[in-house]
């Protein structure tokens, strides 16, 4: 795990520079914390995808906190950001476990989101965590949509030593999770995971597809899908949110994944996203092997966001 | 498209409208909120700055001219600043195809962001020309990449090569392009392997293919809704491997248009092409002046028209339409073509987008549901072709029918044939005010 913490450290490592090589030089030999301070660290938040209401939430915090405190040090504005991004980032329920606290047997996962996004590599690499906690894991090729898609879902089955349900291009995707779901219960599988296709949350339609998957999953076994969970691309902007709220709406999403925080400047949008959607992060992906998925911590990510040592 | 953008700025802009001066007070407080708006979503911080100072400097510094309120006049300035940063008036920047063939096309791009499709909507885009298309898949790291280029390149029916297993891509770009030059593409897009970070041995692999290649573009593929950092790691990207033009992808989503607005402001590229949609003919050619008027909510209704145009098969059938509607010959019939037709020319709410703001605006929000277009058409299919013409004949014993005929109700029917009396009224009006446009967007999808 600590070299998965290296690299999310490393994917943030420009995101902490900017802030905090911009905080320290932003201070340098000023003393007090002026309007044009804060507006160039303002600024600096919103390229790191905080997004505006987030900012001013920390704006405001810094401005009253440590104005109160008659603090103005660099340290001390680095700590009091910690502070609330933290904050904003510690979900009232805590993630799950994986390997642990499976709901149902077989356990069914459905993923959803927008094209791109990485759902399929998402589940390759989670396929593989439940196998290493030996859990008997089968995988639903239920993206009947995009050309190949279901190949690489099999390449990625193949490679974390799960089966794999799958139909033909163009197939109907809701009979497809039915079938793995039949399948599943007949193998006595513990985990089924249901990928789909990308979908642009503004197309109606296709959010209806998802509905009715979700539907068709708990009419086969009750309480399925127990987890809904919302791949969301590190690298999107203030969009994210509505892809949240959107996705919520329709299938009522239980988790967020992040993906591709490996990058070089990443993942600053997971903080307006905590504090606008009360659905915890639970995982994060850093990379693109199959070992590259993570639990999300939000003091460890905080930390690294802010280049503090963790305790 | 943009439709978050495009409400705050009008409410910004609807406040300056009324204004009968253009103090530095009032420029100052409307541009703090234009600046908010461009934050929002997720113009790169930088642009937004030199954008404001920019619009500011230019409505200090002017002279009203007459007749022309200021209020307008700031909204002036806005538009052309915005054309300005998308690219520039008159810009369309189509690919250059007229060297000697084959013209070789290079995709690059960070993962996810839509490079496959995009090759494959390219090749649809150039045929579509007369040329004859080859493609190219060069991304081995990807599971499928290859199998999934090969699939859409079936399912168009162009020549496909790409790089086999564990096959060195440069290798493999070598030996695809003299493949695809031996079996005739003139036009030959190279796809290839996507990454999050300015990773060095893949900048290298994909500049030594750039080399041998010597495409005539390389274009960076950008996904729409990409955040503030992410558009700056695209920009390294470009730079290092001097990419000419871009692509936009995902922008049929609800992107709030910051990296379209940032992506010629921090990489200084010409955006070429936008995907707007799920279709393989889903892509348009970038016009800075069209998508700055749909930002401000002035709509696009040029692309609107190319499009129904293209649609109908011609402006013609649309100008002679359009002439019947004004003379009040407007029939069921041809309101059920519209339908049609509307149907077919993507998704509503993408066209509503294109029209000015008075339009949108008042449909902002609102369910638009194309479902209703269906029991539309159901109901006028139920009808007899006499009926259509003349829905005058239509009594109470004619409605149950249809009403049983579509499975709808009876008020549904009368709901239409209300919609439809209420077009006419307005054609008629239309045709005593004696002047074209204004036409009223019909009342069902509100």
């Amino acid at each position: 795990m600590a070299h998965l913490r290296s690299r999310v450290a490393l994917g943030l490592a420009r995101t902490r520079d900017l802030l905090l090589t911009d905080v320290t030089d932003l201070f340098s030999g000023k003393t007090a914390l002026t309007d044009d301070l804060l507006d160039e660290l303002e600024d600096r938040l919103l390229e790191a995808d905080l997004g505006v209401d987030t900012v001013m939430e920390i704006r405001d915090h810094l401005q009253n906190d440590l104005r109160a405190k008659k603090a103005s040090g660099p340290d001390e504005v680095i700590a009091a950001m910690a502070e609330v991004i933290e904050r904003i980032l510690t979900p009232g329920v805590p993630p799950k476990e994986i390997g642990a606290d499976l709901d149902g047997r077989p356990h069914v996962v459905l993923f959803v989101g927008v094209n791109g996004s990485g759902k399929t590599t998402t589940i390759g690499k989670l396929a593989h965590a439940y196998r290493s906690a030996g859990k008997k894991v089968i995988v639903a090729a239920a993206d009947t949509y995009r050309a190949a898609a279901v190949d690489q879902l099999v390449v990625w089955a193949e490679r974390a030593g799960a089966e794999c349900v799958r139909s033909h291009e163009g197939a109907d995707a809701a009979s497809v999770a039915w079938d793995a779901l039949d399948a599943a219960i007949a193998r006595e599988m513990d985990v089924l995971l249901v990928d789909t296709a990308g979908r642009l949350h503004t197309h109606r339609g296709l959010m209806g597809e998802l509905e009715k998957i979700k539907r068709v999953l708990a009419g086969r076994l009750e309480g399925a899908p127990h987890e809904t969970l919302l791949v969301l691309d590190a690298t999107t902007g203030q969009n994210a949110l509505v892809q949240g709220e959107e996705f919520s709406k329709s299938v009522d999403v239980t988790g967020l994944i992040l993906t591709k925080l490996d990058g070089t400047a990443r993942g600053g949008v997971i903080v307006p996203l905590a504090r606008k959607l009360d659905i915890p992060v639970q995982m994060v992906g850093v990379g693109e092997d199959l070992e590259s998925l993570m639990p999300f911590d939000a003091h460890e990510f905080t930390a690294a966001l802010l280049k503090q040592e963790t305790a | 498209m943009f439709d978050a953008l495009t409400a705050r700025l009008s409410t910004v802009l609807d406040r300056l409208r009324g204004r009968g001066v253009l103090s530095e007070e009032n420029v100052t407080e409307a541009l703090r909120d234009v600046r908010r708006a461009l934050l929002e979503a997720d113009v790169n911080v930088g642009v937004a700055r030199s954008f404001i100072e920019s619009v500011k400097e230019q409505a200090l510094g002017s002279e009203v001219g007459k007749g022309v309120r200021p209020g307008q006049q700031m909204i002036g300035i806005i538009h052309s600043e915005m054309i300005r940063l998308l690219g520039g008036e008159g810009n369309s920047a189509e690919v250059d195809l007229s060297g000697s063939p084959p013209v070789i096309l290079m995709l690059l791009g960070l993962q996810g962001s839509g490079k496959t499709t995009t090759a494959a909507k390219l090749a649809v885009h150039f045929r579509s020309g007369g040329r004859k298309i080859g493609l190219m898949g060069l991304d081995p790291y990807r599971p499928a990449a290859g199998e999934q280029l090969r699939r859409l390149a079936e399912r168009i029916d162009v020549p496909v090569e790409v790089a086999r297993e564990s096959e060195d891509p440069v290798d493999a770009g070598v030996r695809i392009l003299s493949e695809l030059k031996a079996a005739g593409s003139e036009v030959i897009l190279a796809d290839t392997a996507g990454r999050q970070t300015v990773d060095e041995a893949l900048m290298n692999e994909l500049a030594s293919l750039r080399q041998k290649l010597n495409p005539q573009e390389t274009l960076l593929v950008l996904d729409a809704m990409t955040g503030q950092d992410a558009v700056t790691t695209a920009s390294a990207f470009s730079g290092r491997l001097d990419c000419t033009g871009a692509i936009l992808t995902k922008l049929d989503g609800d992107a709030r248009g910051g990296a379209a607005l940032s992506l010629r402001g921090v990489t200084g590229l010409p955006i070429r092409y936008v995907g707007i949609g799920e279709d393989l003919g889903a892509l348009e050619v970038f016009h800075p002046d069209r998508m700055a008027g749909r930002i401000l909510g002035m709509g696009d209704v040029v692309s609107l028209v190319e499009r129904a145009a293209e649609d109908a098969g011609g402006a013609e059938v649309l100008a002679a339409e359009g002439k019947r509607f004004i003379e009040g010959e407007f029939t069921l019939e041809d309101f059920r073509e519209q339908m049609r037709r509307l149907r077919g020319m993507g998704s509503l709410q993408d066209l509503v987008g294109m029209l000015p703001g008075q339009f949108d605006r008042a449909l902002t929000g609102q369910e638009i549901d194309e479902s209703s277009i269906v029991a539309l058409e159901a109901m006028i299919d139920s009808m007899t072709p006499e009926e259509r013409r003349r829905p005058s004949i239509l009594d109470g014993s004619r409605r149950r029918r249809i009403a049983r005929g579509s499975g709808r109700s009876v008020q549904e029917v009368n709901a239409l044939l209300k919609q439809y009396s209420m077009m006419q009224k307005m054609a008629k009006a239309l045709k005593g005010k004696g002047r074209k446009g204004q036409m009223p967007f019909p009342p069902m999808f509100r």
